[in-house]
């Protein structure tokens, strides 16, 4: 019998204390403990990157970490970074692009994304497609051609910044 | 072209939303995260399923031990095959109008054998997934391993061992297509011929298969959640193999992570879920993970065919010869059976030309591997690439370009209708139109001179084009006549709300392209209503009307044309209301932006004081107007058989000599889907599809060992295109609407898939053509490359 153990995590903001079963991912821990579907799971070997969240700032698979692994750190999902604003930019890109279509892959790749521009921005450049599709590539998408999605994130690379991001 | 701009002149003009690039208004949910899948939904007391599969791709059961599982904690019941046969009844995946047609009877679970390796034999329920799959290893099963039968061609020797006793040469289905006298024609006939193989791939959605079944036993009622595109199939399904009342059977399918047919066949643990959950009297939820997916999802493709093409001197082409065998599994899929596949390939092969002498074999032959059923461009990319490479090889032959030899060939637009020597009846097609203009897309002869100038250079790179013909909204001809319960109807309820607003629940599906987008444009242009103003349903059997769903391009043609006639019906009911209160005639209204008008468009009344006085004053409309506001309308085509979609692809590619690595530098399309509503969904549905069959051209491969395991199920294994190795792709289109209908749709799901890997089969070889060397086996990996290049 594996014990549940206790673990401290600030998810979206809110501080939360839960006990876990320490084989139990992140992305089981947030879907089903949380109830945060937003994050998907479509390997579970970190391939797809479906389950793309982002923990202290960094966007981690999280198939592929135990819950207990992120003790004591935040972890944001694709609900908090919308709720914040964060993804606003790149969602209403998506939205017009129609970069989507089952939106399986897409909290995944806007997490991916929303990392890729902010590093962009740091260091001013404006990225060609080809370094936005090399950005892309720890996230399948099976629906789009991947055009629109290179498209939408090209749109807002190359507009000025909206908002600074502290994190 | 691809802009999410709509194009100015429609803009302009209020009210118009059919042909309009709008963004999906249910995208947003999605991009928010507040998608619910079908594993995203959660029900009180819900339990969750883990199956035992087989190690072994062929092998006899012996006893089962599931004692000590049972004993486990959290496990409330193992279930064997004897547990479901007693309330399930078997499928068996024919079709009458396939003669001859043999299937081994199915069950959720086995009885005596299974049939391929990671078919289910055991299912453990528990109180979560971990104690499930905990409790599997405790499990004890007596396999007696058989030979499995792995190749096509293993398969049909003498002597092979036997899958299924009523097909004692592996062979579940046979047809000759025979037009002509393919005999004379190619006596003294030039000709070329192919040997081509195509490998088996899978579907990968992202979100894998997910059934949550939970059946109420005080009303005798099963709700089943589940990622399908078929929901009304499976209610019928659910409610004929377990003996329920069909119309206490109610199947939801919520959001679906992709489906490209794949989510429409049954599934044994589909049917165990149902079946435990009506066993438990407690909803039980089973999601695939990836590699559960990659063992029992149908797998698609697996074909050899030999085919050969006779032509005159001047490049026309005569006649076809085809023999097609295609491995499908220990059975056919049900319902739709595993034999559409290749008979879509021997009635597709050479659709696009003039031919006047044909001949098809096709050979369906079990085997010990997964299931192989329909998926995205059922057949057509296999006939698209046998056709194309044989009409490459006439114009290499005769010294012709690949485009003068489509041009001197295809139906010309003064020969239709137009039957083929398979027999499919063309209403209209636009071959020649679509050919010249990708030409014109791909700025042809300035590749053509950058080839030449870089070949000088040892940089080889191939021009491939490739024509297709897509067959798409299908009559009750396609499954109906033999004998499935697959409906080729569909239907629309309309509802002006008391508040004016417009409720639309419709029977085709949503599975990311954007069938709620579309049917919400169409009725709120039918209507004259704001596009903002109509809230589309779908997906629920409850609270929609039965339909055929969304699946063979069929969502648009059929399900578009319903609502555009549905919203018609609507119309006119309003108007006679409104005619009654303004002491009107209705011929003499019109609706126009929310607003009840004169002819001329001055608003009489707005549709909310209408439906307010409909809903709460109808004291005051005349006795003899009803107060109603919903309609229901259901259509189903009836002209011809099926409205065939067709167009051409451009491939460019560049081959690496040394390495066998093929970059894809850019693909063309022009298509025509007819009447296009959404090009901005069009578009990028197109893309995917390119993608697709990008995949199945350079990458995907299921591939199996000599025992018949599958080597390669997980997607660190299997190869998945990803952005980084596509290229940009750049769509045209031609408007052919079909005269069938009043809305002139056809269907464009599957014309991205259908032609992109006969076109990228075309510029491979045109890349090895001066090298000497000829690939004819799908995915073309480096490794295949380099053979073909005679480097290893
Ligand atoms: S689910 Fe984590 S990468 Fe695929
Ligand atoms: S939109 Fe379906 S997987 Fe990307």
């Amino acid at each position: 019998m594996i014990e549940p153990q206790p673990v401290a995590v600030t998810v979206n903001g809110a501080r939360l204390r839960r006990f876990v079963e320490p084989r139990v991912s992140l992305a089981d821990f947030l879907r089903q403990d949380l109830g945060l579907t937003g994050t998907h799971l479509g390997c579970e070997v970190g391939a797809c990157g479906a389950c793309i969240v982002n923990l202290d700032g960094q966007p981690v698979h999280a198939c592929l970490m135990l819950a207990v692994q992120a003790d004591g750190m935040r972890i944001d999902t694709v609900e908090g970074l919308s709720e914040s604003g964060e993804l606003a930019e790149l969602q209403a890109a998506f939205h017009a692009r129609n970069a989507l279509q089952c939106g399986f892959c897409t909290p995944g790749i806007l997490v991916v994304a929303r990392d890729f521009i902010r590093d962009c921005r740091a260091s001013g450049r404006k990225p060609t497609r080809a370094a936005i599709r090399d950005a892309l590539s720890g996230n399948y998408c099976r629906c789009t051609g991947y055009e629109a999605i290179v498209d939408a994130i090209e749109s807002v690379a190359g507009a000025a910044p909206m908002r600074e991001d502290a994190a | 072209m691809s802009a999410a701009t709509d194009s100015p002149a429609r803009h302009r003009e209020k009210g118009r939303y059919i042909g309009r690039g709008l963004p999906r208004p249910g995208a947003k949910r999605l991009l928010a995260g507040r998608g619910r899948y079908t594993d995203d939904v959660s029900l009180p007391r819900m339990l969750h399923a883990a199956f035992l599969r087989s190690p072994y791709a062929h092998a006899r059961l012996g006893a089962i031990d599931v004692s000590e599982a049972a004993a486990m904690p959290g496990v409330h019941r193992v279930l064997t095959g004897a547990d479901f046969s007693a309330i399930c009844t078997p499928w068996v995946g024919t079709l009458s109008h396939f003669k001859g047609m043999r299937s081994a009877p199915q069950l959720p679970l086995p009885l005596e054998k299974v049939v391929w390796a990671g078919q289910p034999v055991v299912m453990v329920v528990a109180e979560t997934r971990a104690e499930a799959e905990d409790a599997l290893e405790a499990i004890q099963v007596a396999f007696e391993e058989l030979e499995a039968v792995v190749d096509l061609d293993a398969a049909r020797a003498p002597d092979a061992p036997r899958i299924d006793a009523d097909a004692p040469d592996n062979v579940l289905f046979r047809t000759r297509i025979e037009a002509g006298s393919t005999a004379e024609a190619f006596a003294g006939a030039q000709s070329v011929a192919v040997d081509l193989r195509f490998g088996r791939h899978t579907a990968v959605t992202m979100e894998p298969r997910a059934t949550l079944a939970d059946f109420d036993p005080s009303e005798e009622r099963l709700t089943v959640h589940q990622s399908t595109q078929t929901p009304y199939q499976f209610q019928d399904l659910y409610a004929r193999h377990f003996g329920l009342s069909e119309a206490r059977v109610r199947v939801i399918a919520p959001d679906v992570g992709g489906s490209f047919g794949m989510k429409l066949h049954v599934y044994h643990e589909d049917m165990a879920v149902v079946g435990a959950s009506l066993l438990l009297r407690r909803p039980v939820k089973f999601t695939a993970d990836r590699m559960e997916a990659f063992a029992s999802d149908i797998h698609a493709r697996d074909h050899r065919v030999r085919a050969r093409l006779a032509f005159a001197p001047d490049g026309i082409l005569t006649a076809i010869e085809v023999d097609d065998v295609t491995g499908v599994g220990p059975f056919s899929a049900y319902p739709r059976t595993s034999a559409v596949e290749g008979n879509q390939v021997v009635r597709l092969i050479g659709a696009p030309y003039r031919l006047t002498d044909y001949r098809a074999d096709l050979t369906v032959v079990a085997q010990n591997k997964v299931q192989m059923s329909q998926y995205r461009a059922v057949g057509h990319p296999i006939a698209c690439a046998v056709t194309e490479r044989l009409v490459d090889l006439a114009a290499d032959r005769l010294g012709l370009d690949p485009f003068e030899i489509r041009r001197r060939n295809t139906i010309t637009d003064d020969m239709y209708p137009h039957t083929t020597p398979s027999g499919y009846r063309f209403e209209k097609l636009s071959l020649a139109t679509c050919l010249s203009r990708l030409h014109d897309l791909m700025d042809y002869p300035r590749l053509r001179a950058e080839q030449a100038a870089l070949r000088e250079k040892g940089v080889h790179r191939g021009i491939g084009i490739a024509t297709y013909v897509e067959i798409t909204n299908p009559t009750p001809a396609f499954y109906g006549v033999g004998g499935a319960h697959i409906s080729a109807q569909d239907g629309c309820v309309l509802k002006l709300t008391p508040a004016g607003e417009v409720q639309c629940a419709i029977s085709i599906t949503e599975q990311g392209q954007g069938s709620e987008a579309i049917v919400g444009q169409i009725v709120a242009e039918g209507l004259g209503v704001d596009r903002d103003a109509v809230r589309v349903l779908t997906g629920d059997t409850e609270t929609t009307p039965s339909g055929g769903a969304t699946w063979a391009c069929r969502g648009a043609g059929i399900g578009g044309e319903t609502a555009l006639q549905a919203s018609r019906k609507l119309k006119r009911r309003i108007l006679e209301i409104a005619a009654a209160i303004l002491q009107a005639e209705a011929e003499a209204l019109d609706i126009r932006e929310g607003a009840v008008t004169d002819a001329d468009g001055t608003p009489r009344m707005t549709l909310k004081e209408l439906a307010n006085l409909a809903y709460y004053r109808s004291d005051l409309l005349p006795p003899d107007v009803s107060p109603a506001l919903t309609v229901a309308h259901h259509f189903a085509p009836r002209g011809y058989p099926f409205a065939f979609t067709n167009g051409i692809h451009g491939s460019l590619v560049e081959v690496d000599a040394e390495t066998g690595f093929v970059t894809i530098l850019k693909h063309w399309v022009v298509e025509d889907c007819g009447r296009v509503i959404n090009p901005l969904l069009v578009d990028e549905q197109i893309r995917g599809g390119v993608v697709q069959g990008l995949g199945a051209a350079f990458f995907e491969e299921c591939r199996y060992g000599e025992t018949g395991q599958l080597l390669n199920g997980s997607m660190t294994d299997y190869l998945v295109p990803m952005a980084c190795e596509m290229p940009d792709i750049v769509i045209a289109h031609v408007e052919t609407p079909t005269a069938d209908t009043e809305l002139g749709a056809k269907g464009c799901g599957e014309a991205g898939t259908a032609a992109s890997s006969g076109a990228a089969l075309n510029a491979v070889n045109d890349a090895l053509r001066p090298l000497g060397a000829s690939i004819s086996q799908l995915p073309m990996t480096p490794e295949r490359i380099l053979r073909a290049l005679d480097v290893i």
